[in-house]
């Protein structure tokens, strides 16, 4: 075929603490401009990773502060749309962040602020990158696998991919795509996922769904 | 024969267990060690009891050390402990010098396995003094810190800083807790043991004859909460909730808690909430041995909703266990509740004895609600809250101690 055997990565990752704390909205956005772009990370993705609950209202970490602790729903909501994958950096992601904040605290009459113990902490993570050990050269063999693959390896391969690959997109598109055009429909259906507003297990299924109507809709399925 | 990871396997899924496989595969031969205080008893001793036969499992060299002491030395870590949680109570030098002798007694005897692992994990503030003692260590040590230190007696702390100060690492339950180290502080939440006593699965049988033993009747509302009798679990609250939900549906309530024979403010506290119950007969106050496992379990799987109406709370791991038993739980706005039960997901948080009374009424007049959130709350225990995620952050923390310090740590593998 041509195309190098896909490899199976995982991934999993570990939460630290970066000591840093906010009460109000300007200690936020005081926090957020020298923060660790680790931090900033951790908190638009690295929910999908760490514990989390289902149909979140609101996407990011941020969002979810501003929305339960702050009360601020005007900010949560501006808060939460934000989609990080557009954003060519985690620095323009963390200006567009700030931006917001500025122009809310710019509107607003008083400062919001939240009573102790509900102050946003600011955690950074670590991700450990390892070897499934399993490669295929078949991508109707890599649709079937994905029921079975691990939260750990959906995360890299469609999440994590979007800060590695030039055009920002997933693994699988990008591998599929190495098969010249014989797989179009397919890269299309995979590329129409939002990973966003969901969880890694919904995630996983979106994925071998549009794999499976694929390959068994027979849009393409003989050439597989 | 079945072995753990398998047991496991059934519960979890089997990717998640292989996920954990591969992730233990760079650790093979790598000798772990843990110590603390207590080998029975205890949220520590319970954890390493699994954790430990797990790692093994896994090709990880992993032994487990428990210190030994007098007395005194039990006497001091206590007041530390408590200290550390807030109490404003200092330690006599005598007393710290008896903490500083029994850690370097251990030491030595110990010397030789912790200075040859390759990581070392010291549980609690017990042995936290080892480092200082150790001069030729070949690993990585870690501290981990299992108390609610969010608000500690500060002199005491200050103390206990110049132990921990050195360590390669510390590991906090929630970032709350997490005090401000010249190292990486990582987080990893507690997790409750699917295959316990306490979580199994048990006959229907079995729920029964434990609530008729009680004169519990299943005919009627049952709600629960266990914790030991301590104002801040605030029991005199949750009575006040149950009276407000009595004016209007038929409910029984349940307050059960571990013996309070050496404790005696919880003996105080005890006296209190049985005077201010009245004898009512729907109200059930049951004094439980530490090691009623099962008839804990029994009684959440038994009620229709538990509630863990706490002022200040650690992590909370009852309301770990009430989810993980596909029960709605009323919980404090405090400490892990707040991670643990999402308003209109898997429970209700509360601030007063009049939102518990509303939310108790709003559930049991909605028993599809209810029961959704009941499949919520187990799910959400199942993806986040089992001890098999607490093996997972634990190798993957040593995987980052070992072969790696920077955010994204990638194992030898070949491009696509």
């Amino acid at each position: 075929m041509g195309n190098q055997p896909f490899r199976i990565l995982d991934s999993a990752l570990i939460a630290i603490a970066t000591g840093q704390k906010a009460q109000n909205l300007r200690e936020f956005r005081d926090i957020l401009k020298n923060i660790h772009s680790g931090s900033i990370y951790y908190h638009f993705w690295g929910g999908l990773l760490h514990p989390h609950f289902d149909e979140p209202e609101f996407q990011n970490d941020f969002a979810v502060w501003a929305a339960r602790d702050l009360h601020d729903l005007k900010i949560a909501e501006q808060l939460s749309i934000i989609d990080p994958n557009i954003f060519r950096d985690i620095e323009e992601l963390r200006q567009e962040v700030i931006e917001i904040i500025e122009e809310r605290l710019y509107a607003s009459e008083h400062v919001p602020w939240v009573k102790a113990g509900h102050e946003f902490h600011f955690i950074r993570s670590q991700i450990v990158i390892f070897d499934s050990g399993i490669t295929y050269d078949n991508p109707r063999k890599l649709a079937e696998a994905i029921p079975k693959m691990s939260l750990g390896s959906i995360f890299f391969h469609f999440i994590d991919a979007r800060r590695r690959t030039p055009e920002s997109r997933n693994d699988f598109s990008a591998w599929l795509s190495g098969f010249n055009d014989k797989y179009t429909s397919l890269i299309s259906g995979l590329d129409e996922i939002d990973p966003y507003f969901t969880t890694l297990n919904e995630l996983r299924q979106e994925i071998y769904k549009v794999f499976n109507n694929y390959f068994k809709g027979g849009r393409n399925g003989k050439s597989a | 024969m079945e072995n753990l990871l398998e047991k496991y396997a059934k519960i979890v899924g089997v990717e998640v267990i292989d996920h954990i496989r591969q992730l233990a595969n760079p650790l093979k031969g790598a000798r772990i060690l843990h110590v603390n205080s207590t080998k029975v008893g205890g949220g520590v001793a319970e954890i390493l009891n699994r954790l430990i036969p797990l790692k093994r499992e896994l090709g990880i060299d992993a032994e487990w050390e428990v210190i030994t002491g007098e007395k005194e030395f039990y006497k001091c870590t206590k007041k530390m402990h408590n200290s550390l949680q807030g109490d404003r109570d200092d330690i006599s030098s005598d007393l710290l010098a008896v903490y500083e002798k029994t850690n370097l007694q251990n030491f030595e005897r110990l010397r030789d396995k912790l200075e040859e692992a390759d990581v070392v994990f010291i549980h609690d503030p017990q042995p936290a003094a080892f480092l200082h003692f150790s001069k030729a260590r070949k690993g990585k040590w870690v501290w981990r810190c299992h108390i609610d230190v969010s608000h500690p007696y500060r002199p005491v702390w200050k103390y206990l800083r110049e132990f921990v100060k050195d360590y390669d690492a510390s590991i906090w339950s929630l970032s709350a807790f997490a005090q401000s180290l010249n190292h990486p502080l990582y987080l990893i939440p507690p997790s409750i043991d699917p295959l316990s006593e306490k979580n199994i699965e048990l006959p229907e049988k079995e729920i029964s004859d434990f609530l008729d033993s009680w004169n519990i009747r299943r005919d009627c509302p049952i709600i629960t909460q266990i914790s030991r009798f301590d104002r801040f679990k605030d029991p005199i609250g949750v009575i006040q909730s149950y009276r407000l939900v009595k004016n209007y549906v038929p409910v029984q309530l349940v307050l059960a808690g571990g013996g309070a024979t050496d404790d005696p403010e919880g003996e105080e506290v005890l006296r209190e909430v049985r005077a201010f119950a009245e004898d009512d007969p729907d109200i059930h106050i049951l004094e439980l041995p530490p090691d009623a496992h099962r008839a804990i379990n029994a009684l959440q799987r038994g009620s229709d909703i538990i509630i863990q109406k706490s002022l200040k709370e650690g992590f909370g791991l009852t309301v770990t266990e009430g989810l993980w038993k596909g029960k709605p739980v009323i919980g404090g706005d405090v400490g892990g509740i707040k991670l643990q039960v999402i308003n209109h997901h898997c429970g209700f948080r509360v601030n007063t004895p009049e939102g518990a009374a509303m939310r108790i009424r709003y559930l049991l007049k909605h028993r599809d609600i209810m029961e959704t959130m009941g499949m919520n709350a187990r799910q959400l225990v199942l993806d986040n809250y089992l001890i098999t995620r607490h093996l997972r952050e634990y190798l993957t923390l040593v995987v980052a101690l070992l072969l790696g310090s920077e955010e994204k740590i990638e194992l030898n593998y070949p491009s696509h």
